[in-house]
């Protein structure tokens, strides 16, 4: 089977993402998009290592994997703590970011 | 090594500025004190200065030089040294500011009563800062490596911004909180204007640094090498290049001298900052910008300081005029000093730019009597307006029949400033006239124009203030105090000097200035007619 | 015997200086102190007049060279004095004068809480004076120039309350400045030609220059003059300077400091010997303002200034005389000499009258006061004698002897110049003799002043009527003893030059015509004031008349042609300055500011608008990297 083919559903499911975080409001959703980019590129990684024959874009998918699930960690303690303070969990209505 | 006599001069300033900040809040009167002795000690190495420079006919351009490695990569060295112009400078610089301190002693006090309940010192500050841009002054003055001249030169800003900022006197005419807003509009104004000349000549000393590795192999900041390179043949710019180079330098200084149209940070920052600080502005720092046009943009720049001269010396007249014209306009004490500054900067300019030893010499002098001069008439000013709380001319009248010394002090600061003869101001104006009128009659003619001006904004001023009946407020004006009389009558007494008996002046100056007309190739111009009686001698 | 000449000067200074520091201390000896250092003064004058009397003619001259004052390369300006004939004839009038004045002042501002300031002022003013005529060149007499301007500055603002007096003074000085200008300027000039500007070498090497450069130093010493001396057209401040104290005005604006621009000319007779087109200019100046001040004399109900008037035009005389060559210097500066005396004496017959009257200055309120005042009528009617040119009193044997040389220019010129000199001597015995009967005849139209008091003349104390006497002595004596033996003319020819033009009237028929010139003056006059009862309020007049009481409308000129567009000038320079200079500096900061703001907009603080510039900029990143590739 052609790897290409697993790199055009990378590109696809990274793109999905993308306008996922774009145009969803809801910080859950909008996370998940993220997650779903960051796998996009995972898969994206792993087709390059078996095209090249190499191990290097499997070390990159696990370290990927890693900094994801920090995020998760990291990112869902926000959105809870935001939800906490302000009832919602929209990012359009944490728009403080600024001077 | 011989005792490194100009790193003492600066630097007892700059310790003394550490150690009166040093002092703990409770203690303001030792503050004020010990910032008089460590200035009183400034004057004691500045006469050193003064004793120990050489005016024999065969002694070196720069003497009591300094020279130790600082920033190796670069070429960057720690080079100290002065010639005739740079050792008066010096002296003017150190004498002048144990008259500030004493006219500011209470300057702070006002800042203090605000500060009352917060963690600032602002008497301690206040004498510090000014100590420090002593210190700063007298560095860029001795400085002859080009990068250590550039570090003073954009780092006194820094405490002139503090000082102009946080402390000045009442307008009369605003509330505390306009007040505080127009002021810290002047000190923002200062720093911007000078910041941005100052980083345009950053630009032109790096040019001329690469320039100089360009032709010489090793690029050098240093003066004398660079002066020494031009004279062998060694450094010759290409015409552009040097004419961008002079440029840059140029209007850096034009900025801080200031001419016209560079002016307006003047009177803003004069206006709104005390009496002492004016006088620090215009008097020492701003002095600092004509000194190094002499200094750095004739000396390097040969060729485009004789291309720039025409544009230059109209630009000198503008401000003689105009600066006059405007001073006559002004409803504001201080803003009016501030203006005829102006004026007497054009004059400075003139003579620098006039190529002749007169001129220059003349404008040495006139740095000097400008600085007395000017000093004598703000601080008068000053000691007026802190009994009245207002700046406004219209405010005042009468004023000789309350306060006859005051009055009479002010008019003589007055009369020094539209150079009557026999006070020091005059000596160089005409020196500065002759030198323009020798080579470039009309520019002569024209700025003879301003000895009328002058006349008319000082005793206009002197007429509204201390002439005619009493004004409503001022019946119980109390005349000046021993500690203001003691500030002002031995400046007064300097300037009576300066104009009777120059000589010493001119004998340290004179060959200073024969090296830089050497150094742009000029020489006097010959009379139309040798009289006989010369002639068979 | 020269180290004399450098305490002559030295003398009175040294008094300002001790009378303005010594403070309150010396207000009970300060007068004295002053007349002492006056009188110093004038006994060291005498002693050195002595001893060039003791020499020939051409070895009259002392130098002392004190110190080197300003040498920056080839400019050598030095504080050195020249002591010869001109200018021991202006030490012997000024310290002589002055001395008396000093002494008159004792009474005079007896009751004055700031006398000891009004004599360090008259002392510094002896002082610069001095400086002036002994200078040995132009630079160092500039300094005395300015000197007197200053005291004088300070004089008639001496009564610095009154904003008129504040208001004079300043004007005193700035018409000055106007004139110093041309000092300035002839100064720079005689040092780019000559080299430097001592007297000697200038003087002498004047015929070395062209022409045009001697007529603009010419031209720019007349202006100078011009300042000094109150001619036209820098006459306008001299009428004003009226407000200062009265021994002021008989000393410096009458006696001496007015007179300095004629002595600049003489001094520099050389130059203008050569270049007669700046000559010719002098004595159109002079005899433009001769006429000037004579009109302006006859028109003014305030005595002093009408005597200020009369001052005008007597130095008008001098420097049309001055501006004839040769001819005329001798006599210039003859006529300055008996006029600083008849003048001062006139003037402090006036000052009697005024400290006599409350201090009130308008004749239509005299009246009669001969009686009243035995001694200041005699003074003053001796004086007035001389001024109006009665025969074989000073005024007559000067007067004379310049309308003769007016005549010796010969041709039209000549016939122009003496017809409107004859025209001025008429002129100035019809205004003097209106003074005189004004003031001294018919009967009193007193009244009380501002706060009611009653005026009760009286005759002067004896500080201020000896000075009268002695000065009514020189007004008398002076040009008889000038003219006998020609010892005057004798004194003056080695510095000034001397010749006897071809006049095509004779000496005698010169004097007659001006006698009865003077008989038909002092007649209308008394026929327009004698005869009939003089109105206590002015007549309106006709246009003439009305002109020449706001004194030929000199200051409607200046103000419409200077003040009011200098006015205009400063305040739209200052809204320029703050609109446009300053606005241009504000509005690039304004525009940085405004472009900043801008900016900002864009940090909108929506995560999802950085998220699409985020993908924007990396998508045009890839883009532009994969263009470069196909590239």
């Amino acid at each position: 089977m052609n790897p290409e083919n697993y790199l055009f559903l990378a590109a696809l499911l990274f793109t999905l993402g993308a306008s996922g975080v774009l145009l969803r409001r809801n910080a859950i959703v909008v996370f998940m998009c993220v997650e779903l980019m960051l796998n996009a590129s995972n898969l994206a990684l792993v087709t390059f290592s078996r095209m090249h024959g190499n191990l290097d874009g499997q070390i990159m998918a696990f370290f990927v994997m890693v900094v994801a699930a920090a995020e998760v960690v990291v990112g869902l303690a926000v959105i809870v703590t935001v939800y906490r303070s302000r009832h919602s969990a929209s990012v359009d209505d944490a728009s403080l970011m600024k001077l | 090594m011989s005792f490194p006599l100009l790193t003492a001069t600066a630097l007892t300033p700059a310790i003394g500025a550490i150690a009166t900040a040093a002092v703990p809040a409770a203690r303001r009167t030792a503050a004020k004190w010990l910032a008089l002795l460590f200035s009183l000690a400034t004057v004691g190495f500045a006469a050193a200065v003064l004793l120990r420079f050489d005016t024999g006919a065969g002694a070196d351009r720069f003497q009591l030089t300094e020279s130790r490695s600082w920033i190796e990569d670069f070429g960057v060295r720690y080079e100290l040294g002065v010639d005739g112009i740079g050792a008066v400078m010096i002296a003017l610089t150190a004498v002048l500011l144990p008259f500030l301190i004493g006219a500011g002693w209470n300057d702070a006090d006002e800042a203090e009563h605000e500060a009352a309940n917060r963690r600032w010192r602002p008497t301690q500050g206040f004498f510090a800062l000014m100590l420090m841009v002593e210190a700063m002054v007298i560095m860029s003055f001795a400085a002859t490596d080009i990068f250590l001249f550039y570090i003073f030169f954009e780092a006194m800003l820094i405490p002139m911004y503090f000082l102009v900022g946080g402390f000045g006197d009442r307008a009369g005419e605003l509330d505390e909180e306009g007040q505080s807003r127009q002021r810290s509009y002047a000190a923002v104004k200062f720093l911007l204007y000078n910041l941005a000349g100052g980083l345009i000549m950053l630009a032109a000393v790096i040019g001329l640094y690469v320039a100089t590795a360009d032709q010489l192999g090793t690029g050098t900041f240093s003066l004398q090498a660079i002066l020494q390179a031009r004279a062998s043949g060694e450094l010759d710019l290409a015409t552009g290049t040097e004419r961008w180079l002079f440029l840059g330098f140029f209007l850096a200084f034009a900025v801080k001298a200031p001419l016209w149209p560079l002016h307006t940070w003047l009177p803003n920052a004069m206006g709104e900052a005390t009496a002492p600080v004016a006088v620090l502005i215009t008097a020492v720092v701003d002095k600092v910008g004509t000194f190094a046009m002499l200094r750095f943009c004739l000396g390097l720049f040969p060729e485009a300081s004789d291309w720039a001269t025409p544009v230059v010396l109209v630009l000198a007249l503008i401000s003689i005029i105009y600066g006059a014209l405007l001073a006559l306009g002004q409803r504001d004490m201080k803003r009016l000093i501030a203006y005829a500054s102006v004026s007497h900067f054009g004059f400075i300019v003139l003579g620098v730019f006039a190529m002749t030893s007169q001129g220059q010499s003349g404008a040495t002098l006139y740095m000097i009597n400008h600085g007395i001069a000017t000093a004598a008439l703000m601080l008068v000013a000053g000691f007026l307006i802190s009994r009245r709380g207002s700046r406004l001319i219209a405010d005042y009248g009468g004023v000789q029949k309350t306060a006859p010394v005051l009055a009479g002090t002010f008019l003589i600061g007055g009369l020094a400033t539209l150079s009557l003869p026999g006070t020091g101001p005059f000596v160089s104006e005409f020196l500065v006239l002759v030198g323009t009128f020798s080579r470039y009659e009309t520019v002569g003619v024209i700025a003879c124009a301003g000895i009328v001006l002058a006349a008319l904004y000082v005793l206009v001023l002197y007429q509204r203030t201390m002439t005619g009946p009493v004004k409503a407020g001022l019946e119980k004006l109390p005349d000046l105090r021993v500690r203001e009389l003691a500030g002002g009558a031995p400046l007064i007494g300097l300037l009576i000097f300066l104009g009777v008996y120059p000589k010493p002046l001119t004998d340290i100056v004179n060959p200073a200035v024969e090296h830089t007309l050497s150094d742009v190739d000029q020489t006097d111009p010959a009379p139309h007619v040798v009289p006989e009686v010369e002639a068979a001698e | 015997m020269e180290s004399l000449i450098g305490l002559l000067v030295g003398a009175p200074l040294l008094g300002a200086a001790l009378l303005l520091v010594g403070g309150r201390r010396l207000d009970r000896v300060g007068h004295w102190l002053a007349t002492a250092l006056a009188a110093t003064s004038f006994v060291l004058a005498a002693v050195l007049f002595s001893d060039l009397l003791d020499r020939e003619g051409e070895e009259r001259v002392l130098h002392e060279h004190l110190f080197s004052w300003v040498p920056v390369a080839d400019l050598r300006a030095d504080v050195a004095f020249q002591l010869d004939q001109l200018s021991m004839t202006f030490v012997l009038l000024i310290t002589s004068v002055g001395t008396l004045i000093h002494l008159y002042s004792i009474g005079y501002m007896a009751h004055d809480e700031r006398r000891r300031r009004f004599f360090a002022y008259l002392n510094l003013f002896l002082g610069a004076m001095l400086l002036l005529v002994l200078a040995d060149n132009y630079l160092l007499l500039y300094v005395g120039w300015e000197g007197v301007g200053l005291a004088s500055f300070l004089l008639i603002g001496f009564w610095q309350h009154k904003p008129s007096a504040a208001t004079a003074a300043k004007k005193a000085f700035i018409v000055n400045r106007v004139g110093d200008i041309g000092l300035s300027i002839a100064i720079l000039l005689m040092f780019t030609t000559f080299g430097t500007f001592a007297f000697e070498p200038v003087l002498d090497g004047a015929t070395g220059a062209s022409e045009a450069t001697l007529t603009g130093i010419g031209l720019m010493l007349l202006l100078a003059a011009c300042g000094k001396s109150a001619q036209v057209p820098l006459q306008s401040w001299l009428g004003d300077a009226m407000e200062g104290p009265t021994p002021v005005s008989a000393l410096i604006h009458a006696a001496t400091m007015v007179t300095a621009g004629v002595y600049l000319i003489t001094r520099s007779g050389a130059i203008f010997d050569a270049a007669p087109d700046a000559q010719t200019v002098v004595v159109v100046v002079g005899a433009v303002t001769l006429l000037f001040g004579a009109i302006v004399g006859c028109a003014k109900d305030d005595i002093k200034k009408a005597l200020a008037g009369s001052t005008m035009s007597q130095i008008g005389y001098m420097m049309l005389a001055a501006g004839l060559g040769p001819v005329g210097y001798v006599f210039a500066i003859m006529h300055l000499v008996t006029h600083g005396f008849f003048k001062a004496g006139l003037f402090l017959g006036a000052g009697s009258v005024m400290h006599a009257m409350n201090d009130e200055v308008d004749m239509r309120r005299y009246g009669g006061l001969r009686r009243h005042m035995p001694v200041t009528f005699v003074t003053f009617g001796l004086a007035y004698l001389a001024i109006i040119g009665f025969p074989y009193l000073s005024g007559f044997f000067s007067k004379d002897e310049i309308i003769y040389a007016g005549f010796a220019k010969g041709g039209t010129e000549g016939w122009i110049l003496g017809g409107v000199m004859l025209l001025g001597a008429a002129l100035t015995a019809y205004y003097m003799t209106r003074i005189m009967l004004m003031t001294f005849f018919g009967e009193k139209r007193w009244q009380p002043d501002a706060h009611g008091h009653e005026p009760h003349p009286h005759e002067a104390p004896l500080t201020m009527t000896i000075p009268m006497i002695v000065l009514a002595f020189g007004s008398v004596f002076a040009g008889f003893l000038f003219d006998s033996g020609e010892a005057f003319v004798h004194w003056l020819e080695p510095v000034t030059g001397l010749e006897h033009g071809d006049s095509p009237v004779g000496h005698g028929t010169v004097g007659l015509a001006a006698t009865a010139v003077m008989v038909v003056g002092v007649a209308g006059a008394w026929f327009q004031y004698g005869r009939r009862p003089v109105p206590a309020v002015a007549p309106t007049g006709r246009l003439l008349t009305r002109a020449a009481r706001r004194d030929l409308l000199q200051d409607d000129f200046n103000h419409a042609a200077f003040v009011t567009p200098g006015n205009y000038l400063t305040r739209g320079l200052v809204y320029l300055d703050h609109k446009l200079v300053d606005g241009l500096v504000n509005g690039t900061a304004a525009s940085f500011g405004g472009l900043s703001g801008r900016l900002r907009r864009v940090q909108n603080g929506f995560a999802r608008s950085y998220a699409v510039s985020m993908f924007g900029g990396a998508a045009l990143l890839i883009a532009a990297t994969l263009l470069m590739r196909a590239v």
